[in-house]
């Protein structure tokens, strides 16, 4: 072990690029493997279930470091993340479904409206400063998800979603047998969002952004605008919000208004909370996570041995936003930094 | 640390010893150990940036302090404000701390001692008239001179052991700082303070003692007197020499300092 | 005129809704700069526990109990959550508001778990049931107790703020906490007294929330919360006066708006909001009262 972790840090894989390429080799040779790992997975690892659950923890790594590029980065906390989200989701599925363009296209148009979307809104909101602007964009993030459910149903399909017409998607994404090929997007996505959010920190923007997170004041002497460099975060953030909306909608295969929901946006920051905001790995290790225990807590509610429980027990248990909520206060109690914080000792907080 | 310098500590109210603060990541304090006499007034000074402010701060429990900071032999490191401040500690902050939408009689009021509430105002009117004559006015309304008394009246409502006052005549008219410095120097009569100040002409009229900050760190102590006698010493460590400093220039002294740390 | 004064009554009622839930968070915000994103669980545990009162014991002392029961409920889960979880973090502002959203998260997935995700009919008595007429115009009788209590809350805010030491506290503590710690004040007792007061008034909101709609469901917090800060925002953090203004600002437009077209009030909920950021360029900060 010791070994091991000394090679990380200091032998030939001391370069972090180079360790990201190997985690990055790993989970793209992930649905090659037959491996079973009983009672963390149903099936082997490349059967379609386990690859589907697989690809939901990828996209939402990517969301969580699209996140944190505002709050752990930035110190910018926003509620209403995940309207970019449904904006990508929802601007492609109502262009493919209801503009007969191609899937792509319409991702495109989406990913465009959502850097527009993203550029005016965060004008507006970054008016206001620290928690006022985690408000006010808390209401904007409202704003679209009423527009979802109820502004006009025939185009969003409301409560119910709306599927994304099977007609569109190539046949390479379609059908139980390329479960891997969704896989791939999603890691594609990561990786993406991966290069981007190091990408940017390690350059002078990041630099500055980082000494924003720490002391605005500090950054304001310097002579340079607070406001622009919150409002790159807030666009490159939203943009990547609305990929990974992209991407989410042709793993479910339509959209889904879930994503609208504030208590989503709130998901994500306990995600970037939970790995630790502002860290290399942090955000994305939450959101792994975050997506496993999201989506195996049903089944643990689910399970027998819950159902055998007395009823005082069993209701709360068979609830996972409450089992999430109750370990989340957990975790900003006991490990402030996060979970990259709390067990990673010296993985050290991002410094270019 | 403390025997470098012998204590008397009959005489010294206040001991600082290898106080250090951390702030936003870097290092603000870096081991101050002065100590504070018992009677008249202390002068904390040095070139803007250099820690005053933040020494003020811990002194009250207003920032996280490492060291010990003693009153009368008491710890204070480690107290919330409030019971430093019940200890005896009151505390003139630099920007004034007056409550802008409050009134005045209201800002006098929360100030007020919980036994004897009513006893420290004659004093306090007969010090500052002006506070009686706009009793009914927003703070916020008030010029800048009047603030400032506001603030220093509001605390010689309580039972003080030791007053805490930071840059009381910045950015007042050369008159009015006057006038403030001669109502401080009436009230150190009674009451210790610890002085931080800019304008030395101030500092000459009131400090028995001086004691010197440069980046986090004691780089003079002694008597004020010797020190504003040596013009070159007093321009290495404050950077204006003694024969210009009057409020103006010091304040461009200050807007140097300022552009020099940018 | 008949449906330009039913819009003004729902539109008094919904903002006496938002200002019973947006004055506690805007006194928690203004005194102790926490966003509490638990508030709207207070709001969800007035409803019901109010609600379960009220249907043990029906008729109209039913009532008047099931609303001092939300009332308690709300003001000690507040307590608890200040006590227990807020003044542990205290000088950690960022982790005070990730563990309300984490208690916003769990609390009322709780109440789901407890009186299950379908909404529970809340029946009132006869007297309550039926409208008022008012020049023509049939307007539901619940309207008037929303707004009846909501400015007997503002009023008694008000002198509270205005004419007690402990108001005194408040109002300064908004304005700069630490000056008021630096006169001798320990500040942790109008925290805890603001926790308690804010979560008393959404306890009530909760319960108000349950007879407006007939009924409470595990949502109810969530969707107030959001126009509660939306309130708070426009008021001003920290002011009564402003909150109030906002909240009946907000129930008027949003009902207007809805009238003219669905789910337009909504929208017009948010460009208002955009509208006055855009004009105003000052902090969130306000004045209290
Ligand atoms: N809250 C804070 N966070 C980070 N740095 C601070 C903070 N307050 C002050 N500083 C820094 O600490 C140093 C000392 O400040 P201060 O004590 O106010 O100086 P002085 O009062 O001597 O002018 C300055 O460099 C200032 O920028
Ligand atoms: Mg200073």
């Amino acid at each position: 072990m010791n070994t091991l972790t000394s090679t990380w840090r200091r032998g030939p894989l001391a370069s972090r690029w180079v360790r990201a390429g190997l985690v990055f080799a790993v989970l793209y040779a992930l649905p090659y493997s037959t491996l079973r790992i009983p009672g963390v997975f149903d099936g082997p690892l490349d059967a379609p279930g386990v690859l589907q659950l697989l690809a939901v923890c990828l996209v939402f790594a990517g969301l969580a470091m699209s996140y944190d590029l505002l709050f752990g980065h930035t110190g910018v906390m926003s509620f209403g993340h995940g309207m970019f989200v449904t904006g990508g989701m929802y601007a492609t599925t109502i262009l493919v479904d209801h503009a007969g363009f191609g899937l792509w296209t319409s991702a495109a148009i989406g990913l465009a409206v959502a850097l527009a979307a993203a550029v005016v809104l965060g004008a507006v909101a970054l008016r206001v400063e620290g928690i006022g602007f985690a408000m006010v964009t808390l209401a904007f993030g409202q704003a679209v998800a009423i527009l979802v459910v109820s502004g006009s149903p025939q185009l969003t399909g409301g409560e119910q979603g709306e599927t994304l017409d099977a007609g569109a998607v190539p046949a390479v994404l379609s059908g139980v047998r390329n479960t891997a090929n969704l896989y791939w997007i999603a890691l594609a996505y990561l990786a993406v969002c991966a290069l981007v959010v190091w990408g940017l920190a390690a350059s002078m923007p990041g630099r500055v952004m980082r000494a924003l997170r720490e002391n605005e004041r500090r950054v304001e002497v310097l002579g340079l605008n607070p406001y622009l460099f919150k409002l790159l975060a807030f666009v490159v953030a939203g943009v990547l919000a609305a990929g990974g909306g992209v991407v989410y909608l042709l793993l479910l295969g339509g959209a889904t208004p879930t994503v609208s929901d504030s208590n989503f946006t709130l998901s994500l920051l306990v995600m970037a909370v939970l790995g630790g905001t502002g860290r290399r790995w942090g955000a994305m290790i939450g959101g792994v996570l975050y997506g496993y225990a999201g989506q195996s807590l049903t089944r643990v509610s689910g399970s027998s041995a819950v159902a055998g429980l007395p009823g005082v027990l069993r209701g709360p248990l068979e609830q996972p936003l409450f089992l999430l909520g109750a370990a989340f206060v957990l975790v900003v109690f006991f490990a402030p930094g996060g979970l990259t914080g709390r067990f990673g000792g010296r993985m050290r907080r991002e410094e270019a | 640390m403390s025997a470098v310098e012998p204590v008397n500590t009959a005489a010294n109210l206040l001991e600082l010893e290898d106080v250090r603060v951390r702030l936003g990541g870097s290092a603000i304090l870096h081991g101050v150990s002065f100590t504070v006499a018992a009677a008249g007034v202390t002068a904390l000074l040095g070139r803007n940036g250099v820690g005053k402010t933040t020494t003020a701060k811990s002194v009250l429990g207003l920032y996280p302090a490492t060291g010990s900071i003693r009153l009368d032999g008491r710890e204070l490191i480690g107290l919330p404000t409030h019971a430093v401040a019940r200890l005896g500690i009151g505390y003139v902050p630099e920007d004034r701390g007056v409550f802008a939408g409050l009134t005045v009689a209201e800002n006098l009021r929360l100030a007020e001692p919980r036994e004897q509430p009513k006893a420290g105002y004659p004093r306090v009117y007969e010090l500052f008239p002006v506070l009686e004559a706009r009793a009914a006015q927003p703070a916020g309304t008030l010029s800048g001179g009047e603030q400032q008394m506001l603030a220093i009246g509001r605390i010689l409502l309580r039972r003080n052991r030791l007053l805490v006052v930071d840059e009381p005549t910045k950015g007042l008219s050369p008159k009015v700082a006057a006038e403030v410095a001669r109502a401080l120097k009436e009230v150190a009569e009674t009451v210790p303070v610890l002085l931080i100040e800019q304008n030395l002409s101030v500092v000459r009229t009131l400090a028995g003692q001086a004691v010197v900050l440069d980046t986090g760190r004691v780089a003079h102590r002694g008597a004020t007197r010797d020190l504003l006698a040596d013009p070159a010493r007093t321009n290495a460590l404050l950077g204006v020499s003694t024969a210009r400093a009057d409020p103006v220039r010091a304040d461009t002294a200050r807007a140097d300092a300022r552009g020099g740390t940018a | 005129m008949t449906t330009v004064l039913l819009l003004t009554a729902t539109g008094l009622g919904v903002a006496a809704l938002y200002f019973l839930v947006a004055s506690g968070l805007t006194l928690i915000f203004g005194l102790m700069d926490v966003l509490n994103f638990a508030h709207g669980a207070f709001v969800g545990l007035g409803g019901y526990v109010g609600w379960t009162v009220a249907d043990r014991l029906p008729g109209s002392p039913g009532l008047v109990l099931g609303l001092l029961a939300g009332v308690a409920a709300g003001a000690a889960t507040a307590a608890v959550t200040e006590l227990a979880v807020i003044r542990p973090l205290y000088g950690r502002p960022l982790d005070q508001v990730l563990a309300t959203v984490g208690l916003g998260l769990a609390i009322p997935a709780l109440l789901q778990a407890v009186w299950g995700a379908d909404a529970r009919t809340w029946t009132l008595p006869g007297w309550l049931a039926g409208t008022v007429g008012l020049f023509g115009a049939r307007i539901p009788s619940v309207r008037f107790l929303l707004i009846g209590l909501a400015m007997a809350l503002l009023l008694g805010l008000r002198l509270l703020l205005g004419r007690t030491r402990a108001g005194l506290v408040v109002r300064a503590g908004v304005e700069d906490r630490e000056m008021v710690t630096a006169l001798g004040i320990d500040v942790r007792r109008a925290n805890l007294a603001v926790f308690a007061l804010g979560g008393a008034a959404a306890g009530l909101g909760g319960a108000l929330f349950g007879l407006y709609q007939g009924s409470v469901s595990p949502g109810d917090g969530t969707s107030l919360l959001v126009y509660a800060f939306v309130v708070v925002v426009l008021g001003g953090a920290g002011s009564i006066t402003g909150t109030a203004l906002a909240a009946v600002a907000v129930g008027l437009v949003q009902q207007y708006a809805d009238y003219a077209s669905a789910s337009l009030g909504d929208e017009s909920v948010v460009i208002l909001l955009a509208a006055v950021l855009l004009l105003r360029r000052r902090n969130l900060r306000g004045r209290p009262a």
